[in-house]
């Protein structure tokens, strides 16, 4: 078996797990906000835990186009659960991979494939958000510790992490620490009563005098938010954008399912020419941005410069499509559409947060205009050669 | 290109800057210049891992490594040596 037809086996595998065992039961997640341990402990058994990462460090070793597919197919069943890989294996286990010691990566990686471990990637605070270099949380050195105090907030799967990758700062110089639940003064308060992500585990942090060893530390001082963060938001952008292509095409799905089921008037609702132009605009924008990450996928593996650009791009297309397309999907199931005995409300919430997580649309907008400025705005040279 | 030539190259098509003609000398820090944004310490390391064919550790992760272009090229020629 060829390595391609290994990893589409294990995407086709995705499908099935995301068919029998979340799409029926994603709204009841929703509803209980939690994700049932059986599900995250079926997750490990399988190693989707961390499906990017090579298989010696409990990964399934697919790359970045595979790993879309794959993140596509759960996330269409279920926003969380997609959540939790985002988290797992975007955020930390690749910043863990790059950036980890030896015996880091060792030691949380083996235990979040195994779901032994699961952790929490802690960057936002009450009063940081966009401007994350501007962490509030602080950091002293003490001999062989380092202390830590602070709050962290908007933390997805806090609520049930067995550790955190906590970004604080020690006046300019921004570090990121390794912290077991654990320790002695950490309080997680759980957010209820939000808009999504609800099975997702989202909390608060708080963290009162926090000592932990020195080797927690990732990488080394002052590195915490140039590189291991930017590790981080890089991956968990890209994990996101197909997060969008996921969401666009189950309300796609659900949308074109629903127009040739319902009647009115005395003929099938998708037999009306407005109804037929949200459905075209729907298709087209989803295919649109699936080649797109598709796209990005392809330079993500032969890791040219201009991926990461790229990758914004894709992230601010597809979340955008997913909220035009959740949204039509919600027209188009009219009153049915308004409450949770159809899967589009819940598809509308998620996709909403797609605009403002790893990066809002309004910072992805700025990132990409530089960019534009940057390759298409050199002066005209001319060229004797034409 | 030479080293130092490859790392202009790339500072110059990547550095956020609204300058038309941007002239970057060896020993500007481009950081204290403001002319970097979130994402753009991970695409350095990436282009100098991919353009020179090595891989940057941990134990490597000093921004000072990475805020000139001589400091740059001199962490490439170390790394190789």
């Amino acid at each position: 078996m060829s390595d391609n037809n290994r990893q589409q086996t294990i995407v086709d595998e995705a499908r099935c797990f995301a068919d029998d065992y979340l799409r029926p039961r994603a709204g009841n997640f929703d509803r209980e906000e939690r994700l049932p341990k059986e599900i995250i402990d079926e997750m490990a058994r399988r190693k989707y835990l961390l499906p990017s990462l090579p298989e010696a460090f409990g990964g399934l070793g697919l790359n970045p186009v595979f790993y879309g597919l794959f993140t596509e197919e759960i996330g269409k069943a279920c926003c969380s659960t997609r959540g939790l890989i985002t988290v797992q294996c975007s955020l930390i286990g690749e910043s863990l991979l790059k950036w980890g010691s030896k015996e880091q990566k060792l030691n949380w990686l083996s235990a979040i494939s195994a779901g032994e471990k699961i952790g929490a990637f802690a960057i936002t605070e009450p009063d940081v958000g966009t401007d994350a270099r501007g962490v509030q949380t602080i950091y002293q050195k003490k001999g062989n510790e380092y202390l830590i105090n602070g709050r962290k907030k908007w933390i997805s799967f806090a609520e049930i992490a067995d550790f955190f990758v906590v970004i604080a700062a020690f006046g300019s110089e921004i570090s990121a620490f390794m912290v077991e639940r654990d320790r002695a003064g950490i309080t997680i308060l759980p957010q209820k009563g939000l808009l999504a992500n609800r099975a997702s585990h989202i909390a608060e942090i708080e963290f009162q005098n926090v000592r932990i060893p020195v080797k927690n530390i990732i990488a080394r001082p002052g590195s915490g938010f140039s590189f291991v963060a930017g590790t981080a938001l890089d991956h968990g952008r890209y994990s996101i954008a197909w997060a969008g292509v996921a969401i666009a095409q189950e309300a796609l799905d659900c949308m074109a399912r629903y127009a040739l089921r319902r009647n009115q008037f005395g003929r099938k609702i998708a037999e009306f020419q407005l109804v037929q132009r949200m459905i075209g605009r729907a298709v087209a924008n989803t295919h649109a941005a699936r080649a797109l990450c598709l796209k990005v996928g392809e330079m993500r593996i032969r890791n040219e410069k201009d991926s990461a650009a790229e990758t914004s791009i894709a992230k601010y297309f597809t979340s955008k499509v997913a909220m035009e397309v959740s949204t039509d999907a919600v027209q188009v199931h009219g009153g049915n559409g308004c409450g949770n005995s159809y899967p589009v409300e819940r598809l509308f919430r998620e996709s909403k947060v797609l605009e403002i997580i790893e990066g809002t649309s309004q910072i992805q907008q700025q990132i990409i205009a530089k960019y534009g400025l940057r390759k298409y705005g050199k002066p005209l040279k001319s060229n004797k050669n034409c | 290109m030479s080293p130092t030539e490859k790392v202009r190259d790339f500072l110059v098509s990547n550095l956020v800057t609204f300058e038309d003609d941007l002239k970057l000398h060896d020993d500007d820090n481009f950081f204290e210049l403001g002319f970097v944004d979130s994402s753009f310490a991970m695409q350095l390391v990436s282009f100098v891992e991919e353009e020179f064919n090595l891989t940057v550790t941990n134990e490597d992760l000093d921004l000072a490594n990475f805020s000139t272009i001589k400091r740059i090229v001199q962490f490439i020629e170390k790394k190789k040596s």
